[in-house]
């Protein structure tokens, strides 16, 4: 597949996310998953997109892609790809861009390998329908990818069947299988989670190191503020479908304001961290989003919430430093609390 | 009426739950479309209605109005078409049609409710009791539900009853008795999915009988799998002794019943004359198909307004 | 896996014998004595006790089973009283046509069901699924000794398309005659089967097509149409196999009717003849034979799940 430079695709950012909004119709309600969020992103950087469950960063990440279920989700905004426009797209155009442009892992590999087929199949179909490989070139090529997503004696698991892998080497092979054609932006959704800790360390390694090598862009979503710790460029907090905060990697932790941030940094559990340290969740629960209350979504939850929190939504607004926005009326810094009294994490987290 | 020696897929019954008519669909209610309601509808009731019509009038045939339906009276026409004085018309052997479908219908109704009546309690019964207990009794009785299961029913049921005799009676107990095992396995399937949860136990932790705890706990429980799939196994043994009666095994002539009708006029279609009496075949079909149908939507009906269809395994 | 076909062996081994035993029994469920019925009661009692002894049955029952046995694995299933050939015959000639009706029939109803299951269920619950759920339902209460007649009525008998009965041609006299005269037969038998494949299918399908590894089909940029056929289908398809050893029995009812209907020669319509003349050995013969078939094909059909989804043999 040759990719000539094309002048006007070069200048535009590789992924362009504008006031993207998706809501669900249920029988309770709308359901605003998604209330308008944008972003960049471009060749070779890393976007984490960090929040809880509920907070929206699945769908986020499924609706840039397009893979909501057709006609269950409305969207509206803006998504462009290398500045084709590609939200509600009709399906063929989106299927060529899946595979060969865009590509995701998913996570729980576990559900996300046809049970039923052969993993050597699972990732040369892609190879022979879009790339029009023959059987033996697809083989190769299957095998070479196999070597390099780290998985060991490649031609036996060639025809192994997902059930006789183990969980890392399953996610793995589903890494192998979003790379094969070459994809120039990785969605990666949750791809350690349910995997164990020392093999988490490794696959998000392998995802960093591929990143590099093929120059791609990618975005990580995850809970976990600690796997986007060392490994993004640029991180979002994501709470109740709004963007809460926005910055590069390490401005994130040396000027942490939104309390959210910090909240979500407290609770990693540090293995330097004497024995029989409290873990420190946060109180309550994700708002509705069908009703979401007025004021600053998080402000129930919010130890330092004041009056006008809870009747006026902030706004996401620029900081200081160039590219930091973050969605709160009394940003930390303006409290006087030092952010760090967390101990501004990077490089510590539990991934 | 199966023959699954497949002990690995036991839920698959319950799948044929589906197939056999009381459609599951994967996250909404009844096979006849649109999500479940949580109402049974007029259409349910038309239905329950149509059954209920049958039954009384084949409890009250004997006091109507009726033309013998035996007799070959030659004072009537013969192969009329409807008229006032025989409203559906008669057969070659100068018959009330009309009369004769309603006291065919008893038999179909007797060997269908009868010997799912049957089938339940033998099949039924040690179901609940054997997944409740499980163990060396459950063992056993599976496997003989298996061993039954494996031979073919129609097979058996014409051997049995060529060498054993037609009558009414025999042909609703070898019926039941075949019926049995796919019952026992659907009771044993549903008892099972209720035996291990949490509320049982606490009845035992309580000091409650096996006894009590099988009526009160767990009998209301699974008592909506148990209606719902006995009306279709209703319908499904009416069936096979429909297909008996056509193939001239069930109940022997002139006692009339639906499949003995069919088989008459299935016999003069290959007469070839090209002039049969198209009332002979349409009559009994009708009647039939609106007895299979309505069965068919009352159990879905209920099977979805209960929401049956999570009993899968 | 090796150990799984172990075990369903031995089952198989022990279903058959049971089957046999039952069908050895049959005879003794006559009233009196078997030779006295066989003879009618016209007969000498003299005659009776020849017969008696000529069919063993003056030997102690579990005896006679051994006999029996014995005689059937040699081949010898008994002669008919009435026209004298052997059973053995009387089977061969006639279950060709049984295996041509059934094949014929399911892979007409596979031909319809597979593809309006797929179509359903690609949008569950909307018109089109809703038109075919409700149609699926009606057959139901369509079984073919209903709906053989009505569809012989009117094509055969009223409008000539399809040949009336007794007109059945050997595939050996010519083959296009030949499918002619089984065309409607295995039409009557195919409805029921399309019911029941449609349904679970469909079913199946869209409870697979929400699994994740079908989104991440979706992802790699794979058609609707090759995610339906090459990855939902396959996971889906485990009931509908299921199934097939199911209707097996369904489809035996089903074939003894249009056999009788259009007096085709094959095993129903010997068996029902066999019945009608009291050739109880015949019958005797024919329900053993299709009884063990039938068993067979269950154990078969059961290999074949784990060929399809290699899931089943792990458990």
């Amino acid at each position: 597949m040759t990719r000539l430079p094309d002048p006007s695709v070069q200048t535009a950012p590789l992924l362009a996310v504008d006031d993207l909004r998706v809501s669900f119709a249920t029988p309770q309600g709308e359901l605003r998953a998604v209330q308008g969020v944008s972003l960049t992103l471009e060749r070779g950087k890393t976007l984490g997109i960090v929040g809880e469950s509920g907070s929206g960063k699945t769908v986020l990440s499924r609706a840039i892609m397009g893979l909501l279920p057709q006609g269950s989700a409305t969207q509206t905004g803006s998504v462009r790809y290398q500045g084709q426009e590609i939200l509600n797209a009709p399906a063929k155009e989106l299927r060529r861009l899946w595979g060969t442009q865009i590509a995701m892992v998913f996570q729980d590999p576990m559900t996300s390998l046809n049970p039923v087929q052969r993993i050597g199949h699972q990732i040369t179909e892609t190879l022979k329908l879009h790339l029009k490989l023959g059987r033996d070139e697809a083989k190769e090529t299957a095998l070479s990818l196999l070597m390099q997503v780290g998985i060991p004696s490649p031609v036996e698991r060639y025809d192994a069947y997902p059930t006789q892998l183990s969980g890392g080497m399953r996610q793995r092979v589903i890494i192998a299988i979003a790379l094969a054609c070459a994809p120039r932006l990785l969605m990666a959704d949750e791809p350690t989670t349910g995997l164990d800790v020392t093999v988490q360390a490794q696959i998000l390694d392998l995802l960093s190191t591929l990143q590099r090598d093929r120059e791609m862009g990618m975005v990580l979503v995850t809970h976990d503020l600690g796997v986007v710790a060392t490994r993004t460029d640029e991180i979002i907090v994501m709470y109740a479908g709004n963007v809460v905060e926005r910055a590069p990697t390490s401005v994130l932790f040396s000027r942490m304001s939104m309390p959210y941030t910090e909240a979500l940094l407290r609770s990693i559990p540090r293995i330097g961290n004497p024995s029989h340290t409290r873990l420190q969740a946060i109180e309550g629960r994700p708002p509705n989003l069908i009703a979401p209350p007025a004021g600053c979504p998080f402000a129930p939850r919010c130890p330092y919430v004041q009056d006008k929190c809870r009747r006026e939504k902030p706004p996401l607004v620029e900081g200081v430093v160039p590219g930091h926005s973050y969605a709160c009326w009394f940003p930390l810094q303006t409290q006087g609390a030092v952010a760090a009294g967390a101990g501004a994490g990077s490089g510590s987290g539990s991934a | 009426m199966t023959d699954m020696i497949s002990p690995q897929n036991e839920g698959l019954e319950l799948a044929l739950l589906g197939a056999a008519g009381s459609g599951s669909t994967a996250g909404s209610g009844s096979v006849l479309g649109a999500p479940a309601k949580k109402r049974l509808g007029p259409f349910f009731w038309i239905c329950a209605g149509w059954i209920g019509l049958i039954i009384l009038l084949a409890l009250i045939a004997n006091l109507l109005p009726l033309p013998n339906p035996d007799f070959e009276n030659y004072a009537n026409p013969q192969n009329a078409g409807p008229a006032w004085g025989h409203l559906l018309g008669t057969d070659d052997l100068n018959r009330d049609i009309f009369s004769r479908l309603l006291f065919g219908s008893r038999v179909s109704l007797v060997v269908g409710f009868g010997g799912a009546g049957i089938g339940l309690i033998l099949g039924g019964l040690p179901a609940m009791y054997a997944a409740y207990r499980r163990g060396r009794v459950d063992t056993a009785f599976n496997t003989i539900s298996y061993a039954v299961l494996a031979f073919p029913a129609i097979v058996a049921v014409i051997a049995i009853g060529e060498f054993w005799g037609h009558q009414l009676w025999k042909i609703t107990l070898v019926i039941g008795v075949f019926s049995a095992p796919l019952i026992f396995r659907v009771v044993r399937a549903s008892t099972l999915s209720y035996a291990s949860r949490d509320f049982v136990m606490a009845a035992k932790a309580l000091g409650a009988s096996d006894r009590r705890i099988l009526g009160r706990e767990l009998l209301p429980n699974i008592l909506p799998t148990i209606v719902s799939f006995g009306l279709i196994a209703v319908a499904t043994i009416i069936v096979l002794e429909g297909t008996l009666a056509f193939l001239g095994l069930s109940v022997p002539p002139p006692t009339p019943s639906w499949g003995n009708m069919l088989n008459e006029s299935a016999s003069l279609l290959s007469g070839g004359k090209g002039q049969t009496n198209p009332w002979l075949v349409i009559f009994p079909a009708t009647a039939m198909f609106s007895l299979l149908f309505t069965l068919n939507v009352v159990a879905d009906k209920l099977r979805a307004y209960f929401d049956v269809a999570e009993v899968k395994l | 896996m090796g150990t799984y076909i172990a075990k369903r062996a031995v089952l198989l081994v022990l279903i058959v014998f049971f089957v046999s035993v039952a069908a050895f029994f049959l005879v003794h469920l006559l009233p009196g004595n078997p030779s006295v019925a066989i003879l009618g009661p016209n007969d000498t009692p003299q005659n009776a006790a020849i017969l008696n002894h000529q069919l063993g049955l003056d030997k102690p029952l579990a005896e006679q089973y051994f006999i029996w046995i014995g005689h059937v694995f040699q081949g010898n299933l008994g002669q008919s009283f009435t026209t004298h050939e052997t059973t053995t015959s009387v089977i061969s000639q006639s279950y060709p046509i049984d295996v041509e009706l059934i094949i014929f029939s399911q892979l007409m109803a596979a031909v319809v069901a597979v593809p309006l299951a797929m179509k359903a269920s690609r949008r569950p619950n909307r018109l089109f699924d809703q038109l075919a759920n409700s149609t699926a339902f009606g057959m139901l209460a369509l079984p073919p000794f209903v709906i053989g007649p009505v569809l012989v009525l009117i094509f055969a008998v009223h409008w000539h398309v399809f040949p009336g009965p007794a007109s059945y041609v050997p595939i050996t006299q010519g083959f296009w005659s030949n499918i002619h005269t089984m065309l409607l037969p295995s039409i009557v038998l195919a409805l029921g089967s399309i019911v029941v494949y449609f349904r679970l299918l469909r079913n199946d399908l869209i409870a697979t097509l929400q699994e994740d590894f079908i989104t991440m089909a979706r992802s790699k940029g794979l058609s609707d149409r090759r995610i339906l056929w090459r990855h939902a289908l396959r996971p889906s398809s485990v009931s509908v196999l299921a199934s097939a050893g199911v209707t097996i029995s369904g489809l035996i009812a089903g074939t003894f009717v249009v056999e009788l209907l259009l007096q085709l020669p094959g095993l129903g319509f010997q068996l029902i003849s066999a019945i009608n003349q009291d050739d109880y050995t015949v019958v005797q013969g024919i329900t053993l034979v299709v009884a063990v078939a039938v068993v067979l094909i269950n154990f078969v059909f059961d290999f074949i799940f784990t060929v399809v989804d290699p899931r089943i043999a792990r458990d």
